[in-house]
C-alpha cells in the first residue's frame, strides 16, 4: 500500500516528462517533414557539403521566425 | 523563365528578390516549390544541385510540401529557377506565407497530447478501482483522476466548448452542444460524488470522450491540410510582377500592386500578361485558353487589346497598362465569384444536420429520465446522477468519429488516385449530383493541340517539319514534333518570326512553317491562317490540328451516362468547336461562346429547376461557376482561382478522376449510412439500460469504447475490397506522380 504513495506520482512524472518530450520535439519542427525523413536515411550524411546543411535541424528549419 | 535575354533574366531575378524574406545581416529566405521531387534521391539532386550555386547557404528539401527553402546572401539573387530546371526538377516561387506552419493544427495536436496522457492515467486508475480498490485507495485515486481531469478538460475540452458556444450564440446547434454538457456534467456529478466520498465517479468517461473525439477532429483537419499543402505547391499561373520601361529608358520590375494604368510593360515571349492592357509594339500569338477558354491561339499586334491572365506565346511584346491589377479581368472573376459565394445557401453537413436532431431528443430523455426518478423514488440526488448517466452514455463519441473517420479513408483512397479533397462536406455533396457540367478547353480536352491529319504527309516531309518545329516552343509547333519524336536534319539559319512562323535552311531551300500566308507568299492561298509547311514559297504539307481529348475521357462520360447523370458542355470557345468536341464524346447539351457570367446564370437556371450540379472547370472564366456548382471538380493545370474555387482537384492527366470520385464518394457515404445506424443501434440498446439505472462507470467506458472501434472498423472497410481493385487499375504511376501537372501548366 504505502508503494503506491511514490509509483503512482512516479507513473505521473514520466508520463508528464514524456508528454513534455513531445511537446518540445512539435515546437521544434521534426514532425514538419515527415516523408522527407523517412527518405532521408537512405541519405550518406558526409557524402557532400549539402549534408552539412541538413544535420543542421534546429535553427535551418524552415518555418522557424528568425 | 525559358528565355535568357538580358532584360528577362533581370525580371526574374527581380521577382525572386520580391519573393524573398529578409533574414538580417545580408541573408534571405526563398520558398520554392519544386512539384518533381519525390524520394531521397530527389532530395539529393536538389540539395547538392543548389548548395554549388556561389552564395547560397543552406538548402532543405521538404518532401511532404515539395518545397525547399534557400537561404542565399548577397546583392543579386542566384538563379535558383534555372538552376533548378538545369538539374530536371522544374519549380517556381511559392509564396513566402505558405511555409509558415499551421496554427491550428498544432492546437489539435497539443490538445490531443494532453487529452491522451490524461485519459491514459486516469483508466489505469479506474481499472484498480473497478478491480476492487479498498476505501481509502479509491478515494485517492479518485481524488488524483479529478486532478488528471481538470487541466485535460481546460485545455483540450476548450476546442468543443468553444465551437459549441459559438454555435449557440448564433442560435444554431451542432454535435459539439451534446459534447460540452456532457463532458462538463460528467466532470461536475464526478467532482460532487468525489468529495461526498460515493463509490463511483466518471472522470475516466470524460477524459476518454475528448480524447476519441479529437483524434477524429485532428484527421479530419490533416486531410484538408494535406490536400491544401498539395494544390498550394502546384505551378501558379499568375504573374508577381512585371517588367516596367520608364520614359528615361530605365527597366524597373514592379510587384503587380503598383503598375499604374498608362505604364509601358515589356514581355518577353512565355510570359503571362499582369494587367489588362493594349499592345504598343510587336507581335505575337496569345494563348487565351486559361483565360476565356478559346483554344486556338489569337494573333496579336499593335492596338490590339489584351487580358491579364493570358499567355504570350511566341513573340516580345510591349503593352501600355489600361487599369491597375484590381481591376483586371482577374478581378472581375473574383468579384462574380464572391457574389456567386453570397447566393449560395450554405450547405449544412450531415453531421451538422444529425446534430441538430440528435441533442434535442437526447437532452429530453435525460430530462424526462431525471423527472422520472424524482417521482418514483423521490431521491434527487440519485434522479440527477442517472440523468447524467444517460448524456454520458449517449455522448455522441461514434457518432462524432462516424463521419470524419470515413472522410478520412475516402480522401486516402483518392489521393492514391491523384485526386485531392478540399472540404469533407464535398464527399456529402458529391453523392447528391444529377448532372455534370463540364468546361471544354483544358477539361475535356488538355487544351493542348494535337496533330490530327499525320497519316496523310509524307514521312520525309513530316519529319522536315517536325525538325523545325523542335526548335519553336509555339503550341501548333509543339504538336508537330510530339509527332515525329526525335526527328533531325541539318537544318541552318534557322529563325523565328512571332506571329507568322518559322522558317530554316536545308540543302539549298528554304522551309517556312507557319502561317500560310506568310509561308506561300501571296501566292493565292484562301485560308491564310491556316498552318503549312512551304519549300522555297511552295506548299509541300498542310497541317490540320484538334485539340486532344483527355485521356480516358470516353470512357469516364460513358461510365457517368451509365450512372443517369445529365450531361452539359459550357464553352467559352466558338460554337463551333464546342459542338465538335461535345458530341464525339456523345453529349448533346451545348453552349459555346459563352462569357463567364453567362455560365454562371445558366448553373443558377439549373440550380432553379432543383438540379444538383457538379460542374468541371479550369479556367478563370470557369471560377464563378465552380463556386456556385453544387460541388465542383478542377485539374492541377487550372489557373489558380480555379483550383481555389473548387472542391476536388486532380492532379493526373486522366479525365476517369471524375467516375472515381464520385464512386469514392458513394461508397463514403455508404459507409457514413451505416456508421449512423451503429451509432444508433448503439443508442437504441444504451439509453434503456441508462435510463433504467445500471450504468456504472464501467459499463460506460466498455459501451463508449466499443462503439467506437466499431465505428472505425467499419470506415476502414472503404480501404478494401472493390474499390482497391479499381484504384489498382487506374493508377498508372505512384500516388505521389505530380509531372503530368507540371507539365501542363507551362
Amino acid at each position: 500500500m504505502s508503494s503506491l504513495v511514490f509509483l503512482i506520482p512516479l507513473a505521473l512524472v514520466l508520463g508528464g516528462a514524456a508528454l513534455a518530450a513531445f511537446f518540445w520535439s512539435l515546437r521544434n519542427g521534426q514532425y514538419d517533414d515527415l516523408q522527407g525523413a523517412a527518405e532521408r536515411i537512405f541519405l550518406d550524411p558526409d557524402a557532400d557539403r549539402a549534408g552539412a546543411g541538413f544535420r543542421d535541424t534546429g535553427p535551418a528549419d524552415p518555418s522557424r521566425p528568425g | 523563365m525559358s528565355t535568357d535575354t538580358p532584360a528577362n533574366d533581370l525580371a526574374v531575378r527581380e521577382e525572386l528578390r520580391l519573393a524573398s524574406r529578409a533574414l538580417g545581416q545580408g541573408l534571405y529566405q526563398t520558398e520554392l516549390s519544386v512539384p518533381g521531387v519525390h524520394c531521397a534521391g530527389c532530395i539529393r539532386a536538389v540539395e547538392n544541385g543548389l548548395i554549388q550555386l556561389p552564395g547560397i547557404e543552406h538548402v532543405r528539401v521538404n518532401l511532404s510540401t515539395k518545397r525547399a527553402s534557400v537561404r542565399w546572401r548577397g546583392a543579386t539573387p542566384p538563379d535558383l529557377l534555372q538552376a533548378l530546371e538545369r538539374l530536371g526538377f522544374p519549380g517556381h516561387l511559392s509564396e513566402a506565407e505558405d511555409g509558415r506552419k499551421d496554427p491550428e493544427l498544432g492546437r489539435l495536436i497539443r490538445a490531443l497530447a494532453v487529452a491522451g496522457f490524461a485519459a491514459m492515467n486516469i483508466m489505469l486508475l479506474s481499472v484498480s478501482v473497478w478491480s476492487g480498490a479498498d476505501a481509502a485507495t479509491r478515494q485517492a485515486f479518485h481524488w488524483i483522476s479529478a486532478a488528471l481531469a481538470l487541466p485535460s478538460l481546460l485545455y483540450s475540452g476548450r476546442i468543443f466548448f468553444l465551437s459549441a458556444w459559438s454555435a449557440l450564440r448564433h442560435g444554431r446547434t451542432n454535435m459539439d452542444v451534446p459534447i460540452s454538457v456532457g463532458v462538463c456534467l460528467a466532470f461536475a456529478l464526478s467532482l460532487y460524488d468525489t468529495v461526498h466520498n460515493e463509490p463511483h465517479a466518471y472522470f475516466d468517461a470524460a477524459a476518454s470522450l475528448i480524447f476519441f473525439l479529437l483524434i477524429g477532429r485532428t484527421l479530419d483537419h490533416l486531410m484538408r491540410e494535406r490536400a491544401r499543402a498539395v494544390v498550394r505547391g502546384l505551378v501558379r499561373l499568375a504573374p508577381r510582377g512585371a517588367t516596367v520601361l520608364r520614359d528615361d529608358g530605365r527597366r524597373d520590375y514592379l510587384p503587380l500592386g503598383e503598375i499604374e494604368p498608362g505604364m509601358r510593360l515589356a514581355l518577353a515571349a512565355g510570359d503571362r500578361i499582369p494587367v489588362d492592357g493594349v499592345i504598343e509594339s510587336g507581335v505575337s500569338d496569345l494563348d487565351c485558353a486559361i483565360a476565356t477558354g478559346e483554344s486556338a491561339p489569337q494573333q496579336v499586334q499593335a492596338g490590339s487589346v489584351v487580358r491579364a491572365g493570358t499567355l504570350n506565346l511566341s513573340g516580345p511584346l510591349t503593352i501600355i497598362a489600361s487599369v491597375r491589377a484590381e481591376a483586371s479581368f482577374l478581378a472581375e472573376m473574383v468579384r462574380l465569384m464572391e457574389a456567386a459565394e453570397n447566393g449560395r445557401a450554405r450547405y449544412r453537413r450531415l453531421a451538422d444536420r444529425a446534430a441538430r436532431l440528435y441533442s434535442p431528443v437526447v437532452h429530453a430523455a435525460a430530462f424526462m429520465t431525471c423527472l422520472g426518478w424524482m417521482v418514483a423514488s423521490g431521491d434527487w440526488h440519485r434522479a440527477i446522477t442517472v440523468a447524467i448517466a444517460v448524456l454520458i452514455i449517449t455522448c455522441p463519441c461514434a457518432l462524432g468519429l462516424a463521419v470524419p473517420i470515413v472522410q478520412v479513408v475516402a480522401a486516402r483512397r483518392l489521393f492514391e488516385n491523384g485526386i485531392m479533397v478540399r472540404d469533407g462536406s464535398a464527399f456529402e455533396r458529391l453523392t447528391e449530383i444529377d448532372t455534370v457540367v463540364f468546361d471544354k478547353t483544358g477539361t475535356l480536352t488538355l487544351g493542348k493541340p494535337r496533330l490530327l491529319n499525320a497519316d496523310a504527309i509524307a514521312p520525309e516531309t513530316l519529319s522536315i517539319a517536325a525538325a523545325i518545329a523542335e526548335r519553336s516552343s509555339h503550341p501548333l509547333s509543339r504538336a508537330i514534333a510530339a509527332s515525329r519524336p526525335g526527328a533531325d536534319a541539318a537544318l541552318s539559319d534557322v529563325r523565328e518570326y512571332p506571329g507568322l512562323g518559322i522558317e530554316a535552311w536545308l540543302e539549298g531551300s528554304l522551309y517556312r512553317l507557319g502561317r500560310a500566308g506568310w509561308a506561300l507568299g501571296e501566292s493565292g492561298e484562301t485560308s491564310e491562317s491556316a498552318t503549312v509547311l512551304s519549300s522555297d514559297g511552295r506548299l509541300a504539307a498542310r497541317f490540320s490540328f484538334a485539340d486532344a481529348e483527355r485521356p480516358q475521357a470516353r470512357a469516364a462520360i460513358d461510365n457517368l451516362r451509365v450512372h443517369g447523370l445529365r450531361l452539359e458542355v459550357l464553352s467559352g470557345d466558338t460554337p463551333a468547336a464546342a459542338q465538335a468536341t461535345a458530341s464525339s464524346l456523345g453529349i448533346d447539351n451545348v453552349a459555346g461562346g459563352l462569357l463567364p457570367a453567362q455560365k454562371l446564370g445558366h448553373l443558377d437556371a439549373l440550380a432553379a429547376q432543383g438540379r444538383r450540379v457538379l460542374m468541371v472547370g479550369d479556367g478563370l472564366n470557369d471560377a464563378p461557376a465552380l463556386v456556385a456548382a453544387h460541388v465542383s471538380m478542377a485539374p492541377a493545370s487550372a489557373a489558380d482561382i480555379g483550383r481555389n474555387a473548387a472542391d476536388f482537384v486532380f492532379l493526373r492527366d486522366g479525365l476517369d478522376a471524375v467516375p472515381v470520385a464520385l464512386g469514392v464518394s458513394r461508397a463514403a457515404g455508404r459507409l457514413v449510412r451505416q456508421n449512423f445506424a451503429l451509432a444508433i443501434a448503439y443508442n437504441a440498446i444504451a439509453l434503456p439500460i441508462a435510463i433504467a439505472g445500471y450504468v456504472t462507470p464501467l459499463i460506460a467506458a466498455l459501451a463508449m469504447s466499443l462503439s467506437s472501434v466499431i465505428v472505425v472498423a467499419n470506415a476502414l472497410r472503404l480501404g478494401s475490397g472493390r474499390l482497391r481493385a479499381r484504384g489498382a487499375s487506374s493508377s498508372r504511376a505512384r500516388a505521389g506522380d505530380f509531372r503530368p501537372a507540371l507539365e501542363s501548366g507551362r
